[in-house]
């Protein structure tokens, strides 16, 4: 996994609430190997039509958001299935930061699993945010996880703000250090192994 | 005990806290399925062996075919290499598996309860989102991603960055005629949004789900997770326990009575405070549609469809703008005016006996006037449904009686719903493109899907039954 590095670039608005996983990445794609990548097939149904032809409105296939690894959402995005595909194809189209008022739970673990940084903001701030980032497209923002900071839209004098966000303190630090969480928990042996003997005598019916 | 049942299971199931706050969690069962192969496949490549094969039950639903339980009949290759990785992932970790050709293969949220894999107390999870469903028998159930799967086969452990908040949601009072598990939970959806639970564990509470066969506290629990919320869960209680009474994994003998014991302990404390709190009479529930593209956007069969323009917000009236131009519908049109031109009875959320004898009761001495299809949850449904002769009047009324899987609630096996079409299902989704690009999914229960599947349109199925229709 790699590393998070403060990351400078292009953020595209997304003015959708209740984005869902299935609109993210459709069923019929997840038997793909994670090596096949899944980048080309981010919002497949919604961004293309059935020829395969991109729709010239939806906004990652407008030129002046090419190269955005920041996408600024509505409400509930990422709610639905589980499938971790959803991250990979928002990973390897590019992206690295979803920032939106809320986030569907399992959509939101699965994103730290992959490098991948979901942030919330504010509803009011995430609208004013998306506005900004529609008036002048190409803008960028700057996230800074070190800080636990957004900052922008840089470059234009429309709706700049620093804004702090939240995040879990080890998901933080495995995020910096480009490490999945299975190597600690594997040097934890011991205690899973006191754990599990105490658990078996209470309930030996499991 | 003190506090409420979700308290007591996390806090029996954590195996340690980080000083920043970060909770292990220990794994009493897990569930796998033929999407459960990029699990496997990250465990290999770090070349760790899967910790307690004991504790994990495997069974494939997802692309399974619906026309026979082999392996040859899965029309394409894909597909076949999906489930033929979960027999060799199975075989080669020791995991349980109810493969196809045994007739207690699947959907994975079937079967755990039908196997007694699900218990009350236990702390279960699933690389899969409607795992909430195992919550109606007092477990703590939710979906996982597969980076999380692999973690648990190597660990039968999961982190959690904090406990989730509790809500409660309770409905009192008899459901009306018609009226049925699969409309109280879109009524509760449609109240709090699809959103109204994130974060959340939901117990469901109150005479509505006390009085709730177990099937039904099943349905309820599975949508869980379109509120948003991380799992559903009722306390069991005497209704469980006869479920659950020799069942091939629930515990026997003198287990059976100290576990039962254990499990009649499992209540939330009469002061327990639960984070937030909703409300609803069941007396005020009606048999249920879908209309749009969220679960949220459902109402009363007897209602009519919202006008955007009457929204609270110009973001909510721009998603109803988008859902009713992606469905096809008018604002203002009636509900039970919604055409419909196909029919899916089953999946995870309304595919267990009582959801076939229900939708075969309204189906009996009727004739379908467009595809309609049933899928039994098990083979073990299949098969009681057939030893009671639903099978029989499913096919004396045009429907297709299929083999157990997850079929066209998602259709990754094939069974899909045509670009514009309009299907009348019993699952979960009403997502663009769920059951297939350009579909157009409306949620109902079993008996309302029938009753659709004779009338070809959105059908209030009391009117059906009463001879009004």
């Amino acid at each position: 996994m790699r590393k998070f590095e403060t990351v400078e670039a292009v953020a595209a608005p997304l003015d959708m609430p209740n984005v869902d996983t299935d609109q993210i990445i459709p069923a019929r794609f997840l038997w793909r190997a994670r090596s096949d990548g899944y980048g080309e097939l981010l919002f497949n149904d919604i961004r293309s039509e059935t020829d395969g032809s991109k729709k010239p409105d939806f906004v990652l296939n407008r030129a002046a958001y090419a190269g955005a690894e920041v996408l600024v959402a509505d409400r509930n995005f990422g709610c639905g299935s589980s499938r971790e595909h959803a991250v990979w194809a928002l990973s390897d189209a590019g992206l690295r930061v979803v920032i939106a008022p809320s986030f569907g739970d399992i959509f939101f673990n699965n994103s730290f699993k992959n490098g991948f940084l979901p942030i919330v903001l504010p509803e009011a701030r995430c609208n004013e945010l998306r506005a900004a980032l529609a008036r002048n497209p190409g803008a960028k923002l700057v996230v800074d996880l070190e800080a636990q900071e957004v900052r922008g839209p840089v470059g234009v004098n429309d709706g700049f703000a620093i804004d702090h966000f939240e995040i879990d303190p080890f998901r933080r630090e495995l995020l910096l250090a480009g490490m999945d969480d299975i190597s600690f928990t594997l040097s934890q042996s011991e205690t899973i192994g006191g754990f599990e003997e105490r658990y078996k005598a209470a309930m030996p019916w499991v | 005990m003190a506090g409420t049942v979700f308290d007591h299971i996390w806090d029996r199931h954590t195996i340690m806290v980080r000083p920043d706050g970060a909770v292990l969690l220990h794994v009493g069962r897990h569930l796998v399925h033929d999407g459960s192969r990029a699990g496997f496949k990250a465990l290999a490549e770090k070349g760790l062996p899967v910790r307690h094969p004991e504790r994990t039950f495997g069974t494939p639903d997802h692309y399974v075919s619906t026309h026979a339980s082999t392996l040859d009949a899965i029309d394409a290759p894909h597909r076949r290499e999906m489930v033929a990785a979960l027999t060799e992932n199975a075989r080669d970790s020791g995991v349980t598996l109810f493969d196809l050709g045994d007739v207690r293969q699947g959907i994975v949220h079937v079967i755990g309860p039908e196997q007694g894999i699900t218990l009350p107390g236990l702390l279960m999870v699933c690389g899969d989102s409607h795992t909430a469903t195992h919550g109606a028998l007092g477990a703590l159930a939710f979906g996982i991603g597969a980076s999380e799967v692999s973690h648990v086969l190597a660990t039968q452990t999961l982190w959690q960055s904090s406990r989730p908040k509790s809500m409660r949601v309770t409905v009192d009072g008899d459901l009306g005629p018609g009226v049925t598990p699969k409309d109280v939970i879109l009524a509760i959806i449609a109240k709090i949004s699809a959103a109204g639970g994130t974060g959340h564990v939901i117990e469901y509470a109150g005479s509505t789900f006390r009085n709730m066969s177990m099937e039904g506290r099943m349905t309820v629990c599975n949508m869980s997770i379109e509120a948003g919320a991380r799992a559903g869960m009722v306390a069991p209680d005497e209704t469980t326990f006869a479920y659950l009474k020799g069942r091939p994994y629930a515990p026997q003998g003198a287990d059976w009575e100290r576990a039962v014991e254990y499990w009649r302990g499992l209540v939330s404390a009469p002061d327990a405070v639960f984070d937030s709190e909703v409300h609803l009479d069941a007396t005020e529930i009606e048999p249920m549609a879908s209309w749009g593209t969220s679960p949220e956007n459902a109402g009363p069969v007897s209602g009519r469809i919202p006008d955007p323009a009457q929204a609270p917000d110009a973001e909510r009236s721009g998603a109803i703008e988008r859902a009713l131009a992606y469905m096809g519908l008018t604002p203002g049109m009636r509900i039970d005016e919604i055409p419909i031109n196909r029919v899916f009875i089953g999946s995870c959320t309304n595919s267990r006996i009582e959801d076939l004898r229900a939708a075969a009761d309204v189906a009996r001495g009727r004739t379908v006037i467009i595809p309609a299809l049933v899928v039994a949850g098990s083979g073990l449904v299949k098969q009681q449904a057939e030893a009671e002769g639903l099978d029989v009047v499913f096919k004396a009324a045009g429907f297709r009686w299929g083999e157990p899987g997850c079929s066209m609630c998602v259709g990754m096996n094939g069974d899909i719903v045509a670009e514009g079409e309009h299907c009348a299902s019993t699952s979960n989704r009403n997502f663009v493109g769920r059951q297939g690009r350009g579909a157009r999914t409306h949620l109902v229960s079993p008996a309302m899907a029938a009753a659709a599947a004779v009338t070809g349109r959105i059908t209030d199925v009391r009117k059906l039954m009463a001879g009004e229709i």
